[in-house]
This record gives C-alpha cells, structure tokens and sequence, in this order.
C-alpha cells in the first residue's frame, strides 16, 4: 500500500470514521458469527451448561443412517401385539417394545439400527425409504429424520414456488407494459399483496381462506368444480396438500417480481422490436426472440434472489402451524426447523450445524446457477 | 393501391383493439384476485360469530359488527393455560395497545437508524477515497448471500451475555451499525448519481466532510432516503422471527407475537383474528398508498445492477 500524503491521511481517517458502524455491524454482527456458527456447529451447548467439544458428532447426527434390512416377512390376520418374531431359519428376534397391530397387514421385520429389531408396515410406508424396502429389501434409518424432511419440504417448496412464480410475475409484467387506461393503479394493485406479504396478518388470513370446511377457497372450488365441500383437499391440516397450500399462497406475492420484471421490459430498447417486425416476426416470435433475451439479466437476478430467499421461508409458516411444522412434519422447513432445535430444544450447537448446512446448499444452489448462466444475453450497452 | 392498405389497417387496428379487451379481462380478473382476500379479511371483521361459518360465505354482513375491532384490541393475546396468569395479565392491562406502541418505537428508533447510518457509510463509500474501500464495499454486498440465520444463533448468544435480552436493543442497536448491506447499496448507488462538481465547490469553499454529507448532499438524497425509511419501517413493523427470540416478557411483545399468541388462543374467533389482523396491517396499507412510488423506484434502482 503506498504511503499516504498527509490529505490523503486525513481523508482516510474520516472516511474510516464514517463507515465506522458499518465496520463494527462487519465484525460483531456478521464475521464475527459466522466464526461462532462454525465453532459452535462442533460443539454441544444450551446455553446454561458447560460447552462441550464433540467433533463431527452433530453432523453425523445429521447425515448418517443405519442401514436395516428385511429379514423376514409377517402377515397378519387382525389386531395382534407382537414382542418377538421367529424368522423361517429359526432365529428369535425380540423386539425392543410390543407392537400393536390392529389391522390385517404385511409386515416387514428390519434387523439393524440402534434398537436391532425394527418392524415396518409395507401398506403404509412411502417415500423413498418405502421404495426402497419394497423394491430392494432395504431400508435406510436415518439418525435424524427430521432434517431430512425439513431439506426435503424446503426444496419443495422452492423448487415449485420459484419458477412458477417467475413465470406469472413475468406474464403479469408483460400485461401491466401495455399502454391501457388507469394501469397505473392496477401496478398498484399488484404490488401491495407483496409489501403486506412478510407480515404474520396475512398468514393468518390465508390460514382462514384455505380453512377446509368454511374457507373461501374451498367454497369456489366447490363452486367451479362440483365437488362438494366435505370433498375438497384438506389443505393445512392434510400432510400431503400443506405443501401447496403454502406454495399457492405465494402466488399473492408476484407484485414484487412483477415491478423488476416491468423495469426491465421498459429497458429493452424499441428498435429491437421495430427491427423485428421488420424482419417478419409475429408476436411469439418477438416475445421468444427479443423481449426474453433482454429480460435475462433481470431474470437471472430474480432467480438467484428468490431462491435464496425461498430457501428461507419462516414466519408464515410458523403462524399457521403454531411452530411445529405442519401437519406431521409435513411443512417442517429447514429455518422452522434451526428455530426449533435452538430455542425449543436448547441445542445450539447443533442447530449452528444446521444451519451451517442451509448456508452451503444456498451457496451450491447459487454457484451452479452462475455456473449454468450460459442463458443470460448481456446487451453491449452497460446501464448504470 | 388503397384496398390492400384499408384493409391491413382495420386488421392491425381490430387484432390491437381484441388484444386490449383481452389484457384488460385478464387484468381485471387478476386484480379481482390480488384484492380478494384483503376483502375478505374486512368482511370477516366485521361479521359475528355465526355469520363467519355461514355457507354459501357472506360477503357483506349487516348489520357490520364494528365492535369487533375494540373487542379485538382489548383482548390480550397473551395466556398461559393458567387462569392466574390471565387474570393477572388483564389487570396489568396488557393489551394489544403496549403491543402497538412496542411495535411503534421499535419501527421508529429501527428506521431513524437505518436510513441515518446507511446514508452516513454510503457516502464513504460514494464519495472519499481510502484504502480498502472497494474490497470493504466488497465485503458489504456478499454480506446479502449469507442466510440471516446462521448469524442468528451467535448474534443471540452475543446479545444474552450483553444482558440485553428481553429488551428492545437487538432489535434497534443493528439498525444504527449501517442498516444492512441492501440498503448501504442503495443509497450509495443514489450517491453516486450526484455530480462530483457539487463536492469539489464545497471543498473549495472550505466545507468539511461532515458538512458536505449533511447539509449538501443529504438533502439532495431525500427521495432515496424515503424509500430506505420506507422499507425499513415496513421490515420492522412485520418483523416477526427478530422479535420472537429476543423478547421473553409480555410487556415488551409487538404486535406481530401477539397476533400469533392471538391465533393459539382465539383459533376459533375469526371475526377477531381478522379484525385484529387488519389493525396490524393497516399502516403497512397506509404507508403504501401514501409512498407507492417510494417503494417502486427503490426496488428498481437496485434490481438492475
């Protein structure tokens, strides 16, 4: 670094006294726990013990699994307790506790895991760990089960969330470019469903309206579909209709894509489009050709920032599911998850780990969409 | 010559004319949809008990139940399942009035910071020159990429041993530290939109740093300064996971925990929730309507970088 004259000095020095908080926010609020997060995801601590060192423990809670096979078969005729099996070679499994089984079933007996003896109903198991018992004889017990299930609900959600709802903000954006009477107050319209959008009200709202039996939601499907009401998808209180019942009420919130989308249509130059019709090309074949290569930038941008923040979702559904995560698990995201296990179970370490974990799997997501950025068609002219 | 021309005309003009009527349906339909809820929301507050499970649902109660909305208000929304507590929380006359007025000061102190020091750090970044300024500025904005939650824990277990929990400090101390990296990005951009000219004369003139930021560009900032007050105070206001783990006693909740404390206990009383639900919003409505260009201007100014 070259010397400073003395002006230069000066300058520095008050220049240094100007982002002084930014510079104290830097290192107490920002580098400084990111340092602690990753110290504190090898360790165990709540807060009012000792701390302790444990390694790699909390992330192979996370990770590891225990892999039980399928050593026997059981099919069973009414309500039964089972306390041990004997497999068709003659070995005595006893298990761990009774099982009660009151319907007729097919059970499989899974020998590993902590316990040993573990016994499966092949009607009722699903997912990919039931696939993989009917299918291969296997199945996978993981240590943590609910951090499975808070990756999964969370890329779920994301996955469907963010690119259906890049495509309606960019559809509404294109209808608000047009050069109508009063749509001025229509942009309006839009957008403030968005600016209300973060706020626990709303939540609370959309917990009424996707109420099964006397929300408004599942009046009009009755209505437009004839299927009556008592028939309707349970929403928030039904495992499987949870999840889209949150990534449906995100489709409120196209407002805030819809203003990026709009100013970046309104930087696409004219002539493009003159040159275009021009040349021959209908209205599709503008859209294809002109407008979605000079929105790319902008969508790009969006993309990258919906994620993230998708990846992040929290209040709306700690307000619906009263912070427990859904109907069995089932709206389990990752940060309701790291809220959990910090301030429910006082595990901070290894909720650190957690979400140790969101941050990097936010950054791969990143990277590879960087990486995969082939797509994005930079006009030569650089806009400040 | 002219039959061929009149008739491309009349198709262009009719196929533009098919696709207005088209867009403006579409629109309408859209827009139906955008605000249907909001009204929802208002007619449920206003209905009684019985009318808000009527099927088919009722749009517009009478008589309207404007008692609702003190009803909701003076409930508190804090309980335990012990009747004690709740006896002793009503006298203490905790009610949706200290949620109101906590959420208020915390909105206030939250955004006078933020758009002070944002604006303050800014101008370092916009206008001196030091060593490190551009890595510095760097580092500000790969701050955004950092999920808030893996600070959260330190950042709590920081301000626990600063014995500042249960109190309003974590919620307003960072707002002062340079208010986040989008907003520092923002003014900065806004900054450097001004000419350099205006800096020299007043240097020239003898002016100091200081005074240069306060009383000559700082005023010439105030539409960006509107929009970072604005977002700022709607982030504070909505605030809800920040508030949740830094505030233990009922007397220092905002309105955000209380509406949740609300829901578990009133699950029921819809007609409360949703009036309780429109009192919180309606600032938010309110700052909206008022500042509209405020927030749009802002989100373009930094969605295209």
């Amino acid at each position: 670094m070259a010397t400073l004259t003395p002006l230069r000095r000066k300058e520095a020095i008050s220049a240094y006294l100007f982002i002084a908080p930014f510079l104290l926010w830097l290192i107490f609020l920002m580098g400084g726990p990111i340092l602690a997060a990753f110290f504190l995801s090898f360790c165990e601590w709540d807060l009012i013990g000792q701390l302790h060192y444990v390694g790699f423990h909390n992330f192979n809670e996370m990770f590891g699994f225990a892999k039980l096979t399928s050593v026997h078969q059981i099919i069973t005729q009414g309500p039964v307790t089972l306390t041990s099996i004997t497999t068709n070679a003659g070995a005595v499994l006893t298990l761990p506790s009774p099982s009660v089984f009151q319907e007729p079933a097919t059970l499989a007996v899974l020998q590993g895991g902590p316990s040993g003896v573990m016994i499966q109903n092949l009607a009722t198991v699903h997912g990919f760990l039931g696939f993989l018992l009917k299918t291969f004889g296997f199945t996978l017990l993981p240590n943590d089960p609910r951090f499975w299930s808070a990756m999964y609900n969370t890329a779920y959600i994301t996955f469907l969330s963010v690119p259906i709802g890049m495509v309606l903000s960019v559809v509404v954006a294109l209808l608000m470019n047009q050069k109508l009477k009063g749509i001025e107050a229509y942009r309006a319209i839009y957008y403030l469903p968005s600016v209300l959008g973060s706020g626990v009200a709303m939540a609370v709202l959309w917990k009424w309206i996707f109420n099964a039996d006397s929300g408004l939601l599942n009046y009009f499907l009755s209505m437009i579909t004839g299927i009556p009401i008592s028939e309707c998808p349970k929403w928030l209180a039904s495992e499987a209709w949870a999840k889209p019942a949150l990534i449906i009420m995100g489709f409120w919130n196209v407002g805030s894509g819809m203003i990026i989308y709009l100013a970046g249509l309104q930087g696409i130059p004219q002539t493009h489009y003159e040159a275009a019709e021009i040349d021959g090309a209908n209205l599709w074949q503008q859209f294809w050709n002109v407008t979605l290569p000079g929105l790319s930038p902008v969508i790009f941008f969006n993309l990258i920032i919906s994620i993230v923040f998708s990846f992040q979702i929290f209040n709306q559904v700690y307000v619906i599911t009263d912070g427990l995560g859904g109907p069995a698990d089932s709206t389990l995201v990752m940060v309701l998850y790291i809220y959990q296990k910090a301030f429910k179970y006082y595990q901070y370490g290894y909720a650190s780990a957690l979400s140790l974990v969101l941050f990097a799997v936010i950054m791969v997501a990143t990277w590879v969409q960087f990486k995969y950025s082939k797509w994005v068609h930079y006009e030569g002219e650089l806009k400040k | 010559m002219s039959q061929p021309q009149n008739n491309f005309w009349d198709s262009k003009r009719r196929q533009e004319r098919i696709f207005k009527i088209i867009f403006t349906v579409i629109l309408v339909l859209g827009a139906v949809t955008m605000l249907a809820p909001l009204a929802w929301m208002l007619s449920t507050s206003l209905k009684t008990p019985t009318q808000v499970f009527a099927s088919p649902p009722i749009w517009i109660p009478s008589p309207l139940q404007w008692s609702n909305y003190p009803t909701a208000w003076s409930v508190s929304g804090i309980f335990a399942t012990d009747t004690w507590y709740f006896l002793w929380i009503k006298m203490r006359g905790i009610t949706f009035s200290t949620y109101a007025w906590n959420t208020l000061v915390i909105s206030v102190l939250g955004t006078l910071g933020t758009t002070l020091s944002s604006a303050l750090v800014a101008f370092a970044f916009a206008r001196l020159r030091f060593p490190g300024r551009d890595t510095l500025f760097l580092l500000c904005l790969a701050t955004l990429m950092v999920p808030a939650q893996v600070t959260m824990i330190p950042s709590f277990i920081l301000f626990k041993t600063l014995g500042w929990y249960d109190t309003f400090l974590p919620l307003i101390v960072p707002a002062w530290l340079g208010g986040g990296a989008y907003n520092i990005f923002l003014m900065r951009q806004f900054f450097m939109t001004i000419p350099y000219e205006l800096d020299e004369a007043a240097k020239i003139d003898g002016c100091s740093n200081l005074g240069l930021f306060w009383n000559i560009l700082l005023p010439l900032c105030k539409p960006a300064l509107a929009t970072v007050a604005i977002f700022s105070f709607v982030y504070n206001w909505n605030d809800f996971l920040n508030p949740l783990i830094y505030l233990d006693s009922n007397a220092n909740k905002t309105l955000a925990i209380g509406l949740t404390n609300f829901v578990s206990l009133y699950g029921q009383d819809y007609h409360l929730l949703m009036a309780a639900s429109l009192i919180i919003s309606l600032p938010i409505i309110l700052i909206f309507l008022a500042g509209q260009k405020h927030f749009i201007k802002g989100i373009v100014t930094t969605g295209l970088k």
